[in-house]
């Protein structure tokens, strides 16, 4: 402090701020840090430790049910016999339909609302209503799907009112992500295209979704990889349901992959719970090998601008 | 603005939801009427069509019924494989809408028809035909590490279990004079399940009325976990979930008031003497389904022969061979409507109703 400063009047030194004396303590500091960077390294480690938990003991469980039989043969009273046939064909007939119907309902809506829509009340409402969409507990679209689909329609306990209903589940998903990926795609590449004369619909379709396929394909393959581990709204549309037959066409009863696990974990006899973990395995397989094809279509399709 | 629009956004969604959640009615299938013309002649055929059967069966209903509806259609599909028979898990009690509503072609069940489900059928024109098929005991559990009892009376599990305990009988030193000074935890079914519905009618003498007090979960094998943890714990389920659990906990014999305690067991529920905790379990055949498609008389008449070998395999107490044959009599002579009246008659033995109906 210089004797300028102290020799003032009291009520100027109140008006003035107190000068900033930096301290270094860098030791205290350094302490600090590490702490916090402990708490982190807990926090992951913790997250890690439950997930290789549960995945150790769901192999141990599992890997000795995990057998040809396991993919040929229907579900059995006889653990030994049994098998995840007609599950596996449901899921995988479930997840075919809903993305051939959620992705151009989905990335179009998205597609709309980003580029296209006008930004008025009316947008605004759909897109408020969009978001609070996707934070919908997923029973209430099976509640949805049950008095829509099953008893509206008429569509029964089939595959097709399943394949809706998980449609409905995972669309505000897809619009959110898709809006995401467009929205990633810089303003200048739009203006450069409608400064040399693109229509709106040529500037989207040759430009904007050129470069945001990739964003919106991981998006629409997340947002599935939710829906086939979904069990609650097809259990509510009443597809608990033993099935010992293939799976004839989407007007056919079905059943999918987390209810036979679900349905196998509530059996009295253990040797059942061990076959629910080589189910469990199976679903996971299915996940990551789809989160996977996720990550490749993301590194083949992205382009930079 | 932006508020008021953000909550009349969220009320419309909301409303939406609500109005779909509202039951349609279903039209119900146009009668099928099976004729054919042989040489000019219209033959209106009530026998069965030779050659391959075909066809597919609807079944729903209680979860404690369907392993065995599994096991039997498993092997009906085995030999008829044109035939396919899905086995729905609803409950009991969602499984009669779906009857009633002629949804479905047969229901599985844990208790006898209702008044109220009596009244929907009606409504509807669905003539049923019910049939028991197995017997199922509930057994009473507590935690090996418990040396005390070996036998409750029913007085004594009404004590614990009627709604007026609900925070006052917390101790077992209060279940009977000599206990000793312990807390008592409950354990038991959740309230939609047909087990609740039988343990409740049964022992505190009223379908539902229990204390609310304890801990409640519709999987069985979370209640063998808890049961299994807690050596102060008291517990009811399925005998078929103790059979497979037999080391981790303790059976404990019933004295219906008559002195004699009586553990379950696949004799003593058979015969009436482990009561009033043994409850028939039955499927309901819609009879205007079962007159019409040749796949549901077929399996209903193999349900009923082949009960008796696979219901022990998945569990369950077969019926004696002669209610087997009482219910086949019964299946055969198209005799509808429950012998039950709409009113649970525990302590009454099945044989004596069945035979007082022929």
């Amino acid at each position: 402090m210089t004797k300028g400063i102290q020799q003032t009047t009291s009520s100027e030194r109140r008006a003035l701020p107190e000068p900033f004396i930096f301290e270094p303590n860098l030791d205290r500091r350094k302490v600090i840090a590490r702490i916090w960077e402990s708490v982190a390294l807990i926090a992951i480690l913790l997250g890690i430790g439950m997930l290789l938990t549960l995945l150790v003991r769901v192999f141990l469980d599992g890997l000795p049910y995990l057998r040809p039989q396991l993919f040929t043969e229907f579900p059995s009273r006889f653990p030994d016999k049994a098998g995840l046939r007609s599950a596996l064909q449901g899921s995988i007939w479930l997840m075919v339909l809903t993305a051939l119907i959620s992705f151009p309902l989905g990335v179009g809506a998205g597609i709309y609302l980003e580029e296209f829509a006008p930004k008025n009340v009316v947008t605004r409402f759909i897109e408020i209503n969009v978001a609070n969409l996707a934070g919908v507990p997923s029973i209430i679209y099976g509640l949805l799907g049950l008095g829509l689909f099953v008893r509206g329609l008429g569509l029964g306990r089939s595959l097709i009112a399943g394949v809706l209903t998980m449609t409905l589940v995972i669309l505000p998903v897809i619009i959110v992500s898709t809006r995401e990926a467009l929205r990633a795609v810089p303003t200048s590449i739009r203006e450069a295209a409608l400064a040399l004369g693109a229509s709106r619909w040529e500037m989207v379709r040759d430009h904007v979704l050129v470069y945001s396929m990739g964003g919106i394909l991981t998006g629409m393959i997340l947002a599935l990889s939710r829906g086939i581990g979904e069990t609650a709204p097809l259990i509510t549309i009443g597809a608990l349901t033993y099935i010992a037959f293939d799976l004839r066409g989407p007007l056919d009863i079905f059943t999918v992959l987390p209810i036979q696990i679900f349905n196998w974990v509530s059996m009295p006899q253990e040797a059942f719970h061990r076959l629910a973990a080589s189910g469990i395995i199976v679903l996971l397989a299915v996940l990551l090998s789809m989160n996977a094809l996720a990550i490749w279509l993301r590194n083949r399709l992205q382009k930079r601008w | 603005m932006s508020r008021v629009l953000k909550v009349s956004g969220l009320l419309i969604v909301l409303a939406v939801l609500i109005a779909a959640c509202q039951p349609t009615p279903t039209a119900t299938p146009t009668p099928q009427v099976f004729v054919t013309v042989v040489k000019e002649q219209v033959v209106v055929e009530v026998t069965p069509t030779p050659g391959p059967v075909e066809g597919t069966i609807l079944v729903d209903g209680s979860s404690t019924v369907a392993p065995i509806t599994m096991a039997v259609a498993e092997e009906f599909q085995k030999q008829y494989p044109e035939v396919r028979v899905p086995v729905g898990i609803s409950g009991t009690g969602g499984g009669f809408k779906k009857f009633c509503a002629g949804e479905t072609d047969i229901q599985d069940a844990s208790r006898p028809i209702k008044k109220s489900e009596i009244e929907a059928c009606a409504k509807n024109n669905i003539e049923y035909i019910e049939l028991p098929v197995a017997f199922d005991g509930l057994a009473v559990m507590v935690n090996p590490a418990n040396d005390f009892v070996t036998c409750l009376t029913v007085e004594e599990l009404k004590k614990i279990w009627e709604p007026e305990a609900e925070g006052k009988i917390t101790n077992w030193s209060q279940v009977r004079a000599g206990f000793p000074d312990r807390p008592l935890t409950l354990y038991g079914p959740g309230v939609d399940s047909g087990t609740f519905d039988y343990f409740t009618e049964a022992i505190v003498g009223k379908a539902k009325a229990s204390r609310g007090d304890f801990l409640a979960s519709e999987d069985d094998n979370v209640l063998v976990q808890g049961i299994a943890g807690d050596p102060n714990a008291l517990g009811y389920f399925g005998l078929a979930y103790y059979e497979e659990n037999k080391d981790k906990l303790k059976l404990v014999a019933i004295d219906a008031g008559d002195g004699k305690c009586v553990l379950p067991s696949p004799e003593t529920v058979a015969n009436g003497t482990y009561k009033p905790l043994s409850r028939p379990l039955f499927i309901y055949v819609n009879r205007a389904r079962a007159d019409q498609k040749d796949e549901i008389n077929l399996f209903v008449k193999y349900y009923l022969e082949n009960a008796k070998k696979l219901v022990p395999e998945v569990g369950y107490i077969p019926l004696t061979d002669e209610l087997y044959s009482l219910a086949l009599q019964r299946y055969e002579k198209r005799i509808v409507g429950s012998v039950f009246k709409g009113e649970a008659q525990v302590g009454m033995t099945l044989a004596d109703l069945l035979k007082a109906e022929q």
